[in-house]
């Protein structure tokens, strides 16, 4: 393998072109529909517009903080140079890139809406899966934010220090699970074709 | 709601930091990324819509008692997955998710499958995936990532059993 992920991103850096509607979501809007009629059935007209009121609510609430994050994407994929993020994450990273992935994880501030979209960055700029596995699981499990607001409170400070504990070696055995797959299911830089 | 006041002043602080970064790397530069960031903005509300709203609907119909008793007593590897299965489909934030995990905890769950619960609820939450996840990251990524994470709650269960409680 030599060096799948820089490799379709060298020159042109084709931005994440996303298709509009993917299979997730197809799936996702299949789900919601059954879902949408299981509740009108149970609760009739009036238990679908008490939810739909709520979430519309909630999703105002959300929206600025999408744009932040979307932001935060976008300044952090222009300003980090990108040889040294495909070397320092890149899949030759080694267990540095991991360790690296781990710490960037565990350190960034807010929630899933500054998560995903620095690690879609991460991506985009030449780090490979496993880098980014180890990020996103960092994240969700021995990152502060949650640790400090949610758990913390609720389920008391013992279990919450022992949790992050026994949580510590896993996200970089996540990465390191993911590129171990991942040169096996995609042995080929080719294997993007199916995204543009 | 001062811890949201707070995660707030963070995420814009981190966004004007690093914007300024960019704005001294040149006007083009921050113009540039500036339209990105929009691009992006305007192009994955409708999938935040969509989980936002969906979700909802999906939390209504798995009420939180279906996941309580999924985490009853019984201990053992059985007990790991039928906690994995559970994690996964909590409906709602992190309130809920840990308050069944202290539900869990004091009705007499075991510790190991409490564990294995929170992890397995980090990892998956259906609710989490479908709101930001899926919508932010390339498909191919989430799914990838969810299947080299399914052992992790297991590894987390059997360092706990090894290394005792709390």
């Amino acid at each position: 393998m030599k060096d799948p992920a820089p490799a379709d991103d060298g020159e042109t850096r084709p931005k994440h072109a996303r298709k509009p509607v993917g299979w997730s979501m197809i799936f996702i809007g299949a789900l919601v529909v059954v879902c949408v009629t299981l509740v009108w059935r149970r609760d009739g007209i009036d238990g679908v517009l008490n939810i739909l009121t709520h979430d519309l609510w909630l999703f105002g609430e959300i929206l600025p903080r999408v744009l932040a994050g979307c932001l935060l994407g976008a300044f952090i994929a222009e300003i980090l140079p990108h040889e040294k993020v495909s070397r320092a994450l890149g899949p030759k990273s080694g267990l540095k890139g991991l360790l690296i992935g781990t710490a960037f994880g565990a350190i960034l501030p807010g929630g899933p809406f500054t998560a995903y979209p620095v690690a879609s960055a991460l991506l985009a700029v030449g780090a490979d899966f496993g880098a980014t596995i180890a990020m996103v699981v960092s994240w969700t499990l021995i990152g502060y934010g949650r640790a400090v607001a949610w758990e913390i409170p609720i389920m008391g400070t013992d279990f919450t220090l022992w949790r992050i504990l026994i949580s510590l070696p896993l996200p970089v055995l996540a990465g390191a699970l993911g590129r171990f797959v991942y040169v096996r299911i995609y042995p080929q830089p080719a294997a993007k074709d199916d995204e543009t | 709601m001062s811890a949201a006041l707070l995660i707030d002043i963070l995420l814009w602080g981190s966004v004007f930091g690093v914007g300024l970064i960019a704005f001294r790397r040149g006007p083009p530069v921050f113009k540039a990324s500036l339209r990105e960031g929009s691009m992006d903005f305007i192009n994955i509300v409708p999938r935040i819509a969509l989980g936002v709203i969906g979700s909802g609907y999906i939390a209504a119909i798995i009420p939180q008692e279906v996941i309580t008793g999924w985490l009853g007593p019984d201990s053992g590897w059985l007990g790991v997955a039928t906690a994995v299965v559970a994690g996964a489909a909590t409906p709602g934030g992190p309130v809920i998710g840990f308050s069944i995990g202290t539900v869990a905890l004091k009705s007499g769950g075991g510790v190991p499958q409490v564990v294995a619960y929170v992890v397995a609820w980090a990892l998956f939450a259906f609710q989490r995936m479908i709101l930001w996840e899926i919508p932010f990251m390339p498909a191919r990524f989430v799914w990838f990532r969810c299947a080299v994470s399914v052992p992790f709650p297991f590894v987390a269960a059997a360092i706990a059993m090894v290394i005792g409680k709390p």
